[in-house]
């Protein structure tokens, strides 16, 4: 999976939960079924619950890459509506 | 007339240092009250004793400053709302729990169903000495299991499912044991370092765990005079028949031995921890 075109970014590690999720879920909204979002966030709370809460939503997670500096990148494809 | 004050005690009405007072501990189980029962404590404090209640330590009620005098009136009162005195003394005391996966978003077990069965099997049992249980439904040990005389923790044991599996990495990153890693497209699960917290499966978004969930038991907690932290014994248990067939086998071994006044931790200290391992151990074999 090292190729995947990502068509928009987000940041969520100026915000805490509940807002992770909610402003992860505005970000994804903006896109067309289909379409990657990659989701920059922090580790611990947003790694736990946010790439389950995307998948709730009907999108799908495709990968979780971690960076050097303890920070997380969540890729998600836009489900269907 | 004679004040016995041993059996006021046994029913919860604890002496207080004001003459002719007692603070009513009333039985709650697992912290959970409902509006009813809350609305005929309120009712009570106002009425008999001075318009508040004490939560107690162990998520219990107290309604302090009852008079001796009212004891049955009060008992009466408190029954119209489906409330009834606790204990104290040498005897099973109030089982504790968090709300459990009922409620909480980290819970893995039922930990207020358990808590009643605790309480219906357990509750007011006499015993040599106090003897306490407390219920927490994870790893975040929110009820703080080890400081019971028997704890019980819920947790989840996993089992990857390779045809639903993604290999997004999120269990992977998110494992505080490091329990987890691919080996390319494999993930290899180091058992030996699982602690049973259920993240990755909650956290996974392609459902690819099977779970099991099951009560991880900890033995002769204090947190008292002295502390001592509750010793895991046995592995996870993942079914109730085994849960009780081991906690029974623990109280009995604790009425059978334990010397009046003598807390769980020091009986086995006393009559030897290798003993009371190996009984544990039959009866987790049953």
């Amino acid at each position: 999976m090292a190729d995947i075109k990502i068509d928009e970014y987000t940041d969520i590690t100026d915000v805490v939960c509940p807002v992770t999720f909610v402003k992860a879920k505005v970000a994804i909204e903006e896109l067309e079924p289909g379409q990657v979002l990659s989701i920059h966030m922090n580790g611990g709370e947003p790694v736990q619950n946010v790439p389950r809460s995307m998948k709730e939503e009907g999108h799908k997670v495709l990968k979780l890459n971690k960076n050097d500096d303890g920070t997380y990148d969540l890729i998600v494809e836009k489900g269907d509506e | 007339m004679e004040v016995d004050y041993a059996t006021l005690k046994k029913g919860g009405f604890m002496r207080q240092k004001q003459k002719n007072c007692f603070s009513l501990r009333l039985k709650v189980v697992g912290g959970h009250l409902d509006a009813k029962q809350l609305s005929v404590i309120a009712e009570v404090a106002e009425k008999y004793g001075e318009g508040y209640v004490h939560l107690t330590s162990r998520q219990g009620v107290e309604i302090p400053f009852i008079k001796l005098d009212d004891i049955e009136d009060v008992k009466a009162a408190l029954a119209k709302g489906d409330c009834e005195p606790g204990v104290c003394g040498p005897r099973v005391r109030t089982v504790t729990s968090c709300q459990g996966k009922a409620i909480c978003p980290s819970g893995c077990i039922d930990t207020y169903a358990l808590a009643q069965e605790l309480s219906e099997r357990f509750f007011a049992k006499d015993l040599p000495h106090k003897f306490k249980f407390g219920v927490t439904g994870c790893q975040n040990n929110c009820l703080k299991a080890e400081e019971n005389d028997i704890g019980i923790k819920g947790g989840i044991e996993v089992k990857w499912i390779e045809d639903k599996c993604i290999r997004c990495g999120v269990c992977e990153n998110i494992c505080r044991t490091k329990a987890i890693s691919f080996e390319g497209e494999r993930l290899i699960l180091d058992e030996s370092k699982c602690n049973y917290c259920g993240r990755c499966t909650k956290a996974c978004p392609a459902d690819a765990w099977e779970n099991n969930e099951g009560y991880i038991l900890s033995f002769g907690g204090l947190f008292g005079n002295r502390i001592h932290k509750g010793e895991e014994i046995i592995p996870i248990i993942h079914d109730k028949k085994t849960l009780f067939r081991v906690i029974d086998a623990a109280v009995a071994f604790f009425g059978e031995y334990a010397k009046p006044g003598e807390r769980f931790r020091f009986t086995i200290e006393r009559i030897g921890e290798d003993i009371f391992r190996k009984i544990i151990e039959e009866a987790y074999n049953g």
